[in-house]
């Protein structure tokens, strides 16, 4: 039934898409259209696209509740700003050892959170997370000969881009999207569902549990080597537990354990962040009201859990129009 | 070498004494039955046997080796299979993703091998998705494969959490109220659900019910307790009669 | 020897207000279940209250407290009826995303009203003219005077066992009936009652106010309820106390920015250690 060529298909499709996608933009830049600020915008719209992915998989996917993800960015991008200012190798090779070394450093931290924290029960593994953002955010304080402290970690050498930014989110949603349609994302699904249950079907759910946080630490610690060498000025400041919220609050919006979901709010409220710059509070008043009103009334949020995809858009758009019919058009037929 | 021996099996909650020296021993093949009032620690004794309780003294084994103390999940791997008293599915999952994920533990693919999609991913997958629709229709439920568990009518989900059991190729099945909440054809259904699933999948099982009718109806033989502690044990002709059992059913 | 005591007195001042706060999360807790994560911004309100009633009529301790405490009361009472009543049997994860909210709502809120620079809590009289006596003394004796308040409220009185029971089976109280709604609603209103005098104190021990002050004392004082055993009052006045004695001793002998981590660093313990915390009972999850 499932095989690789029934797929085919849709994997090129959905392929296309992304290098579509990418040379709109490449062309757009090099126009001139954008200036740098909408490029930063963008960037960072993006960033904070890739860290709240992260944070689905440790919220919608797993199931637990997790308020300290700016902590695990935040090791992500001191380790990587670190590095880079410590050494001189070639451009892309720097880039990708940084990567993948903020998140290794970080997913690291994940596990040291991790394996204590997780045998809690919701309430207090959420108190707990906020409290290790808060504990990661006060060492990097207090190392300051190393972190630079409160001042802050300056002068990162520029290594990334947009171009280089939208790669790694492609390869963040495609890692996550091909992990959850594996055995061991079902695992982590079923954790969510109903501990109790996965274990009596034969899942390790402690294992299981580590390994998905994990995974989401490390996924966040990408994107905060990301943030750490576009931005190449990092502050404790940045990392505060607000911005956690701020994170949560995108996943939640957007549906947890849905990552077009997450896409979308992501999108969606870096705009109104830049629409709302000069009104701090009064964004984040709305925030909070929806936030409420959501929890009241469709906690599964914008897309719930499921997924837009490309691929079955035509079908879709097929089958609204068909119910439509049936349902207005037998007045005109 | 009986499939499962409990030797002197008690536990202690706070100061409740819940179980106390529950002793059996079940034989490939059987279908027995472990009935007592409410309360009596009916469910307490399977939690023990599938690790979610650790058992305050005693041993269990399953075929020679002695599985108490380990996770629920290592004893699902010795070969128990459970059921719930209160119905747990992956509610908003669809029925045939409840049994893939039964088949997780007898597949091999790495998470690597995973998100390369490499050949192992295509093979496992296919096979097990095979192997899913297979065993719900051997249950009529092959239809039903893309539906959300929650939307299935409650007989239906009974079924389905039977069935993701079986998914797990289980030598010893423990089934916890069964027939909760069932009318009498219903169960009637159950009944031979049952004898068919122990025939086909060769499969022996440990059932706790309240309805007699489906007690009486398929047990090869009994196990009463009350108040944590065995009180008869025989065949249903043998514990109808049995003095002790009427008197802890009905009060004295 | 003059240091140590020094640092005794402060404690005794910090746990004071951790106690008081504590008692608010851990009734929540309690009753509904809740981590209630808006407490800490009625400790601002509480604060912002007595500040706003202290500088405009120039009113004197004690009825500033009994106002204060009666707003944030009301407050309470209100914020769980419009957020957390229509989330009573929704899953944790929603109710505390709603309490998160809220005390997001609050916090912004008071920022975007009143603006984000500090306020200087001016001095204030004791009651009428008679001038505030040492501080700490106060902190501590008004601090007593509510747990001791607060204990017979629970132990001797109908609606105090209207709370025990509903906290133990909510159902079997409603069966029984106790008036289940009002009795969460008297809970959330004694819980911000207090958390408005701890507010208060609060800014009298540490001078200025602004929006976001309630964030970091609220999440100590939930780590003192934590530490306390979550839902038993006697345990968040001890917790409380724990906590004040440990940051303080941080604070003074190591360094300040090392206080956080420690407190943060027992709520980690704990959790791991017992959970239920040092008063607590273990309970198992019915399978």
């Amino acid at each position: 039934m499932v095989a690789l060529k029934d797929k085919s298909r849709d994997y090129s499709i959905n392929f296309i898409a992304v290098i579509l996608t990418f040379i709109v933009l490449m062309a757009v830049i090099k126009a001139g259209l954008i200036n740098n600020y909408v490029e930063g915008v963008v960037v960072f719209a993006m960033i904070n696209i890739i860290v709240a992915i992260s944070l689905n998989i440790a919220t919608g996917y797993l199931g637990q509740l997790a308020l300290g993800h700016a902590g695990f960015m935040a090791v992500g991008a001191y380790t990587a700003g670190l590095f880079i200012k410590a050494v001189e190798y070639p451009k892309y090779v720097e880039m990708i050892i940084a990567l993948l070394l903020g998140g290794l450093i970080a997913g690291v931290s994940g596990l040291i959170i991790g394996i204590p924290a997780l045998r809690l029960r919701g309430d207090y593994l959420g108190i707990v997370t906020l409290g290790f953002g808060e504990m990661i955010r006060y060492t990097i304080i207090n190392l300051g000969d190393i972190t630079g402290g409160a001042s802050g970690l300056k002068r990162i050498p520029k290594l990334i881009g947009l171009p280089e930014v939208y790669i790694v989110l492609v390869l963040v949603i495609t890692f996550v999207f091909l992990f959850i349609r594996s055995r061991h994302g079902r695992a982590i699904i079923s954790i969510r569902e109903n501990e109790i249950a996965a274990e009596s079907i034969g899942i390790p759910t402690t294992f299981y549990k580590v390994y998905g946080f994990f995974i989401s630490a490390f996924l966040a610690g990408v994107g905060g080597a990301c943030f750490a060498m576009y931005q190449r000025y990092l502050t404790p400041e940045k990392f505060k537990f607000m911005f956690s919220v701020e994170l949560f609050i995108i996943v939640v919006f957007g549906g947890m354990g849905s990552i077009t979901g997450t896409i979308i709010a992501g999108g969606l409220l870096a705009y109104i962040t830049e629409k709302l710059y000069a009104y701090d509070e009064l964004r984040l008043i709305i925030y909070s009201i929806l936030l409420i009103l959501l929890m009241i009334f469709k906690s599964d949020g914008l897309l719930g859990r499921s997924e837009f995809s490309l691929v079955r858009t035509p079908a879709r758009i097929k089958h609204l129009f068909s119910t439509l019919k049936a349902k207005f058009g037998k007045g005109v037929a | 070498m009986s499939l499962l021996t409990t030797k002197n099996i008690g536990i202690t909650f706070g100061g409740l004494r819940a179980v106390d020296n529950f002793e059996i021993t079940i034989e490939p093949g059987e279908l027995v039955g472990l009935i007592g009032p409410n309360g009596a620690g009916k469910t307490t004794i399977f939690n023990m046997l599938t690790g979610v309780y650790q058992p305050t003294e005693g041993e269990i084994f399953i075929g020679d080796k002695k599985v108490n103390g380990k996770k629920p999940y290592q004893i699902v791997r010795e070969g128990l299979g459970r059921t719930f008293q209160n119905i747990r599915l992956f509610a908003d999952l669809t029925v045939i993703e409840n049994i893939k994920i039964a088949f997780h533990k007898d597949m091999n693919y790495t998470m690597f091998e995973g998100v390369f999609r490499l050949p192992r991913y295509w093979k496992e997958e296919a096979l097990i998705t095979k192997k899913a629709i297979e065993l719900l229709s051997l249950f009529n439920m092959e239809e039903d494969a893309k539906n959300f568990a929650k939307n299935l009518p409650y007989g239906k989900q009974r079924k389905l959490e039977i069935c993701r059991a079986l998914a797990t190729n289980p030598k010893l099945l423990l089934l916890d109220e069964p027939a909760a909440g069932m009318n009498p054809l219903e169960t009637k259904e159950l009944m031979e659900t049952i004898h068919f699933i122990r025939d086909k999948f060769q499969v022996t099982i440990l059932l706790i019910e309240h309805d007699m009718n489906l007690v009486m109806g398929i047990c090869e033989r009994l196990i009463v307790i009350d108040y944590g502690m065995i009180i008869a044990k025989g065949t249903p002709d043998e514990i109808k009669t049995n003095k002790k059992v009427i008197e802890a059913y009905l009060g004295s | 020897m003059d240091q140590f005591l020094n640092q005794i007195v402060n404690s005794l001042n910090v746990g004071s207000i951790y106690a008081l706060i504590a008692l608010g999360y851990t009734m929540v807790y309690g009753i509904v279940k809740l981590i209630n994560f808006a407490h800490g911004e009625i400790l601002m309100i509480g604060a912002f209250v007595g500040y706003f009633l202290a500088t405009a009529f120039n009113m004197s301790l004690i009825p500033l407290l009994i106002l204060s405490m009666l707003a944030c009361a009301i407050i309470g009472v209100t914020i769980d009826r419009v957020a957390y009543k229509p989330l009573r049997n929704a899953p944790r994860i929603s109710a505390l995303i709603t309490a998160l909210g809220m005390s997001m709502f609050l916090s912004n809120f008071f920022k975007w009203q009143f603006g984000a620079s500090d306020k200087i809590m001016p001095d204030v009289n004791l009651i009428g003219d008679i001038p505030m006596p040492n501080i700490t003394l106060i902190t501590v004796i008004i601090t007593v005077v509510c747990m001791i308040g607060l204990e017979f409220i629970v132990s001797h009185t109908k609606v105090g066992k209207a709370m025990r029971s509903v906290s133990e089976d909510r159902d079997a109280a409603r069966l029984m009936g106790v008036n289940v709604d009002k009795t969460i609603s008297l809970t959330f209103a004694i819980g911000s009652a207090l958390g408005a005098v701890g507010g208060v104190l609060y800014a009298l021990n540490y001078g200025n106010l602004e929006p976001y002050m309630g964030m970091m004392p609220g999440l100590k004082a939930f780590v003192a309820a934590v530490l306390g055993g979550i839902g038993i009052i006697p345990g968040a006045m001890v917790g409380g106390f724990a906590i004040g004695i440990i940051e303080t001793f941080v604070k003074g002998y190591i360094s300040s920015s090392w206080a956080n981590v420690f407190v943060f660093g027992i709520l980690i313990i704990v959790l791991l250690v017992k959970p239920t915390g040092l008063f607590g009972k273990n309970v198992k999850e019915k399978v």
